[in-house]
């Protein structure tokens, strides 16, 4: 089909406007942001040449790290959450039951919502006067005084929002877990129940073994989410107290827009980038491994 | 003597295991609707803190069901600052823009890839995915720069095309699959009847990846509803705001001399609304775009 050496010009000006989309909105801003982060730039005063002082400048800066540690420490609280808690829901409502399916679609409800309101959402139930989450441990004798949740303690503050985003983001591993263990062939799982294989041993042995390729990308993608979380803190805790729970893409928000530091910004967001792509390219590999 | 215990152990033991097996069953049950009832708690105290009458909605301790029902909080949220309608209508423009944007653009895109032999395809491929290397999160100060440069920033075409960058590697991707899932024996006894590539597009090859030109629209429709970092960057005029936006605002201003915590719900209530049906009726399309989108 398409042979023709009109039709392959016919195929490229399918492809022409896709391409020319990506090149403006996607491939320039990465090439300005590279030349960017190599400038002195506040959008007041023109940009100055200023080469590596940018990467060297986020070195010595102790926001940057700080920053760079609590994502990193967030991000390895909540990934094993919510891969095990994940992968448990998977198994329990992944066996053919009407109560089963429910239970399938009430967790993945908050999935479909956006993380900013549930972040919303959070910021009322965890409120210390008005939410809901003090007044119920209050009723149940758990606390005797209304806790101060949100902005006051950065670890206590890191909890609440792990919570609340677990609550959110859980059912996105659990439904594809639910496919990869239904996608596994029932004669697989009938022999292993004849051979007389206690449940447990099934899952670890059989079940696990066979939908490890889907654990990986599960995990690759919440932890690529978990290091480029902003809505939940910005609007939880607006990286109070002290900034200690001002992610990596909140330092980097920070710098170019409320300070206008344009080219550490970039320089910022380069790094990060740069992060991601590492996180990316290791657990690709890891991925292949396990499927060949 | 021996044989004799045998036997008498074997019934007990299969009925041990039944009975276990059994009550087994009624936990996981019950853990079944634990989990649904904690899944569901947070989004129904929500809606019926947005029907609390305005001095309910305000009350601390907060009560954990409305004594009374009143639309107060909505009326409030109705004539807050710019109006309700403004934000819906912005939310609303931006995601359709979002979803026409990404469908002119990949609907040709990925026929081209699935079906012409266009030299270095698989390179231009790979740079289309561009985006799913490069987090939009870091590219939003250029963005900014440029958007602002050219009068796209207050605009729901700027915030649109943000959008459209963010979600068109998984609709290529998507559409691409659907495409060259298609049998080719339809589109080429059209072709050999005289039709052009672009009718072949169009008559056969659209209406039959129905389900993933669904599937595209849909996520780009939940993702640009719910995109809550760019819109902070590019629309920073209150009447652009979107509906994520413009609650995120109302959480730290005051109107009784604090947050608004009725109001805040019914904001709430309302983005929640759309997301919440278009899973309920497309479920199967959003299940399997996810499972495609994820396991590429």
């Amino acid at each position: 089909m398409y042979r023709s050496p009109r039709s392959r010009l016919v195929g490229l000006a399918y492809l022409a406007p896709a391409v020319a989309f990506v090149l403006a909105f996607t491939a320039y801003p990465l090439a300005q942001m590279l030349w960017m982060s190599l400038h002195n730039w506040s959008l007041l005063t023109p940009p100055r040449f200023v080469g590596l002082a940018n990467y060297r400048r986020a070195f010595d800066d102790h926001q940057f790290w700080v920053s760079f540690v609590f994502t990193l420490k967030y991000t390895a609280i909540i990934t094993p959450v919510l891969i095990v808690g994940g992968y448990l829901l998977a198994l329990l409502t992944s066996q053919p039951s009407a109560l089963r399916r429910l239970t399938r679609t009430c967790v993945f409800i908050p999935v479909v919502i956006g993380l900013g309101v549930s972040s919303l959402l959070w910021y009322w139930l965890f409120s210390t006067e008005f939410g809901l989450v003090n007044r119920a441990l209050m009723d149940l004798g758990v606390i005797s005084r209304p806790v101060l949740w949100l902005g006051v303690d950065g670890d206590r503050s890191n909890l609440a929002i792990i919570a609340s985003v677990v609550w959110k983001v859980i059912g996105f591993g659990m439904i594809l877990f639910v496919g990869a263990i239904q996608a596994i062939p029932t004669e697989i799982t009938e022999a292993s129940l004849v051979d007389g294989a206690s449940y447990w041993q099934r899952v670890t042995r059989v079940i696990l073994p066979l939908t490890l390729r889907t654990v990986l990308l599960v995990t690759l993608v919440s932890v690529i989410g978990s290091l480029l979380a902003f809505d939940q803190f910005y609007i939880m805790t607006a990286g109070q107290p002290q900034n200690e729970t001002a992610t990596s893409v909140f330092y980097v928000y920070l710098n170019s827009f409320p300070y206008l530091r344009l080219g550490y910004g970039a320089a910022l967001s380069l790094i990060l980038a740069l992060t991601i792509l590492a996180f990316t390219v290791v657990q690709l590999l890891l991925t292949r491994r396990s499927h060949a | 003597m021996s044989a004799t215990i045998e036997l008498s152990r074997v019934p007990a033991a299969a009925m041990r295991r039944r009975l276990r097996a059994g009550r087994a069953r009624y936990l996981l049950g019950a853990a079944c609707v634990a989990i649904s009832t904690v899944m569901l708690l947070p989004l129904v105290v929500s809606v019926l803190a947005s029907v609390k009458p305005t001095a309910e909605a305000a009350a601390s301790p907060p009560t954990y069901l409305p004594h009374s029902l009143s639309l107060d909080s909505y009326q409030r949220l109705w004539t807050y600052q710019q109006g309700l309608p403004t934000y819906l209508l912005n939310s609303l423009g931006t995601a359709l823009l979002a979803i026409v944007f990404t469908l002119v653009l990949t609907v040709p895109a990925a026929y081209a890839l699935a079906r012409f032999p266009i030299p270095g395809r698989e390179v231009i491929f790979v740079f289309l995915l561009l985006a799913l290397i490069v987090p939009y999160q870091a590219l939003l100060t250029p963005m900014f720069l440029t958007f602002a440069r050219v009068g796209l920033t207050n605009t729901l075409i700027g915030l649109a095309i943000l959008h459209t960058a963010i979600q068109l590697p998984f609709s290529l991707y998507i559409l691409r699959n659907s495409f060259s899932a298609i049998p080719q024996e339809l589109e080429e006894a059209a072709i050999t009847d005289g039709a052009s590539s672009w009718q072949v597009l169009v008559r056969i090859c659209v209406p039959s990846a129905t389900p993933a030109i669904v599937t595209v629209a849909l996520f780009a429709f939940i993702m640009s509803w719910n995109e809550f970092l760019g819109a902070l960057v590019l629309m920073s005029r209150g009447w652009s705001f979107t509906l994520p936006l413009v609650l995120a605002a109302a959480r730290t201003e005051t109107s009784l001399g604090g947050t608004d915590w009725g109001m805040l719900q019914a904001g709430i209530t309302i983005s929640i609304i759309p997301c919440v049906l278009i899973y309920l009726l497309l479920q199967r399309y959003y299940v399997s775009g996810l499972m495609t989108g994820a396991v590429k």
